[in-house]
């Protein structure tokens, strides 16, 4: 690929795992239906054909045993791409990414490290139902030992895979559903902002609005709304749930004053609560309002559709938030 | 025996440094006599001592932070002899009061004692943000007076605001030396700072001016003057204040505020004059309800507010209400003022000095006493016609003192 051409989110992740497959054979990638299906979000589509069954390789219906595999291959020099349909049954994987390749490391006293890449899509609005369309990623967030990715732009979706491929330890990235056929401009030369770091996806000064995914790219509708009313908030990409980057935040916060996070989860034991509470510790004296959370609906994600956009954030709510937290609603 | 404490020279003081013991111990002291130094955010502020005795004991050292409250010197009045002062150890920042000593002191020293953690639960607490409360930290803003402008909770913006009424310092500060610089004269700086900026930028001023003959005034003044004695007397400061204040009555449009984007006329009439501190600055305490007090009253009001600015002793209104500014530099030289409109405030009238000028009457050519009277106006609230109204109805009152009632 040339430089900075027009390219789909989805093609921009097959792209990654096209290179990295090319760069280095010890990667391959394996989950279900990645190959002759080409991938639920036919994202793998054409790569059984490029790289042959050994290196794109289906699956049986069974999270734990072939995360238990990745994990086995990385610690034995390989550099597997685990893709897990969705982030719902990552949880009959869980024992195997919490127990195994979190711990590993640590529990070998640094012997084994598990360079493992677990890729899945995470998120509603495609009225998958309640088992298909949670956003759990704000869970991972919370153990010790995994990185958590959330590629927003076409950009990150590229450059968080090489990121991933080259980290020693678990990485896991979560691909928000609704964002493979985004388009956006693809630079594959270009240098990746590294993990653990956020990037001001616009610049402002009246309201920090912290986000990560689709909800970027929500947060930067509102902005243009907002804009109209006089109102210039600073839209920030976390990027990386874990480790967070509290020193973009809190920049951020000590010129704002104000902070609204967006995030599809839940309020309760959410990632957006995790951030409020760092601000709190460690920003405190530069709040000029309480913080605001624009989160899903305290329920199981609906299926039918207006109750599923409805419980989501969406840009109407970030915009009323941010209204009456400048006392203009 | 009884403890010197730290006083409290307003309700957003919470601490001040002991610059200089102006006694030594086993000095002799007076009530009223000045004792200390020391720097609080409103500037460098002598303070007093309350009774006579002699000085016992310094229980704080020089340049050490105390809150208020804190003992800072163990006096021995007159008719004791020397005791015991154990129980008088200095709590830095934690003022510890029994309550024998909490009446004592607020019957015989009028301190308003800060309120340690126990009694601070019973008052209401003021919401305000984190950044709001740090920000009037660093101004010395009183959050009971931004409170007034907040909705809901104090915001950023209400501190600031406050910060533009409250702290009212004008500019000409002697050059500090670099030892002598500290944090409350950084925070007093930035408070002016944020008033004098926001008045300049969001301000369209306009400024007008006229050449008053006061030669009649200040006639009037001395033949009164000499039928009383020196404590009756009245000085050409107070006629001034008092003028301005008769001619505000006939044109209130300059006396009141611009607020929210709307003009605001105050019924009452509180010009704010400075007051030079011996060492530090200027404050621009209010004369409340001047609008009432006939010539003799204004200057009563002067010399009390004078005395009491320079005993901070003032009260808080007194450094909040102005609805006008009025600047008199004659005493430094100057011959006309040119003004920055205190915000929310719509004009300051300047006086200059009064000196022998020529001065044409008729076809003649004679000397007399001319001072340049001043007006900057607020050009939202009010037009140049109507500070050119005020200006000529002031000149006429001042230069015709024989149809002063």
């Amino acid at each position: 690929m040339s430089k900075k051409n027009e390219t789909t989110f989805r093609e921009a992740v097959r792209e990654a795992m096209r290179q990295a497959m090319i760069n280095d054979e010890r990667v391959f990638l394996m989950g279900e239906d990645v190959g002759r299906y080409g991938g639920c979000f036919a994202v793998s589509k054409g790569l059984l054909e490029e790289f042959g069954d050994e290196r794109i390789i289906d699956t049986p219906l069974s999270e734990s045993a072939f995360t238990g595999a990745g994990i086995g291959a990385a610690i034995n020099g390989m550099r597997p791409i685990v893709e897990i349909m969705t982030v719902n049954f990552s949880l009959l994987a869980l024992d195997q990414i919490m127990n195994n390749a979190a711990t590993i490391l640590h529990m070998s006293g640094g012997q084994f490290n598990v360079p493992l890449v677990i890729r899945m899509s995470t998120g509603a609005g495609k009225q998958l139902g309640a088992q298909h369309s949670h956003s759990l990623e704000g869970w991972y967030a919370h153990i010790p030992g995994l990185k958590v990715l959330t590629p927003a732009t076409v950009q990150d979706a590229y450059d968080m895979v090489h990121l991933a491929l080259a980290d020693p330890d678990p990485v896991l990235i979560f691909e928000n559903s609704l964002l493979y056929n985004n388009k956006g401009l693809l630079d594959t030369k270009a240098l990746a902002l590294p993990i653990g770091k956020a990037s001001i996806a616009k610049e402002g000064q009246h309201i920090t609005v912290l986000a990560y995914g689709i909800n970027v790219l929500k947060s930067l509708e509102a902005a243009t709304i907002l804009e109209k009313e006089g109102i210039d908030i600073e839209v920030i990409d976390l990027r990386t749930l874990r480790p967070l980057d509290d020193e973009t935040i809190m920049k951020s916060v000590s010129k704002t004053h104000h902070v609204i996070i967006v995030d599809e989860g839940w309020k309760t034991g959410s990632i957006a609560a995790e951030i409020m509470a760092r601000i709190n510790e460690q920003a405190f004296f530069d709040l000029d309002a309480p913080m605001q959370r624009v989160c899903s609906a305290e329920v199981p994600m609906p299926y039918s559709k207006h109750l599923e956009q409805s419980a989501l954030p969406q840009t109407e709510k970030i915009v009323d938030v941010a209204l009456s937290l400048m006392d203009r609603s | 025996m009884s403890l010197f404490r730290m006083p409290s020279l307003g309700a957003d003081m919470e601490s001040a440094v002991l610059v200089e013991w102006k006694v030594d111990v086993g000095d002799e002291v007076k009530k009223g006599q000045v004792i200390a130094e020391i720097e609080a955010s409103k500037g460098i502020i002598e303070i007093e001592v309350f009774e006579d005795g002699v000085v016992e004991k310094f229980l704080v050292e020089e340049e050490t932070e105390c809150a208020v409250g804190t003992p800072m010197a163990v006096i021995r009045t007159s008719d004791e002899a020397e005791v015991a002062i154990d129980d008088a150890k200095p709590k830095e920042l934690k003022p510890k009061i029994e309550p024998q000593e909490a009446i004592e002191v607020e019957t015989k020293e009028k301190i308003i004692q800060h309120a340690d953690d126990t009694t601070v639960q019973t008052s209401t607490r003021i919401k305000a943000s984190p950044a709001a409360r740090k920000r009037a930290k660093e101004l010395g803003v009183d959050l009971a007076i931004a409170a007034k402008t907040a909705t809901g909770f104090i915001k950023l913006e209400d501190v600031e605001k406050a910060a533009s009424v409250a702290s009212r310092e004008v500019s000409e500060k002697k050059p500090k030396t670099k030892d002598e610089k500290t944090g409350s004269d950084h925070s007093m700086r930035q408070a002016i700072a944020a008033a004098m900026s926001k008045a300049n930028s969001e301000i369209p001023h306009y400024y007008l001016s006229t050449s008053i003959n006061m030669s009649a005034a200040l006639n009037r003044l001395e033949e009164r003057n000499r039928t009383h004695s020196i404590k009756e007397r009245i000085l050409p400061a107070a006629l001034l204040i008092h003028a301005a204040v008769q001619i505000l009555k006939e044109v209130p449009e300059l006396n009141g505020f611009w607020r929210n984007g709307k003009h605001e006329i105050s019924d009452s009439i509180n010009p704010g004059f400075a007051i030079a501190l011996r060492k530090c600055g200027l404050l621009t305490p209010a004369i409340l309800n001047a609008q009432d007090m006939d010539l003799v009253q204004t200057m009563q009001s002067m010399g009390d507010l004078i005395q009491r600015t320079r005993a901070s002793k003032l009260r808080g209104s007194e450094l909040s209400e102005q609805t006008i500014t009025i600047t008199n530099l004659g005493d430094l030289g100057v011959e006309t003022v040119f003004g920055v409109i205190y915000p929310p405030q719509v004009a300051l009238i300047g006086f200059g000095k009064i000196t022998d000028s020529p001065w044409a009457e008729g076809d003649s050519l004679s000397v007399r006493k001319v001072m340049q009277a001043t007006l900057a106006g607020d050009h939202r609230a009010t037009d140049g016609r109507t500070g050119a109204t005020y200006l000529s109805k002031l000149k006429n009152y001042l230069e015709h003192p024989e149809e002063w009632k």
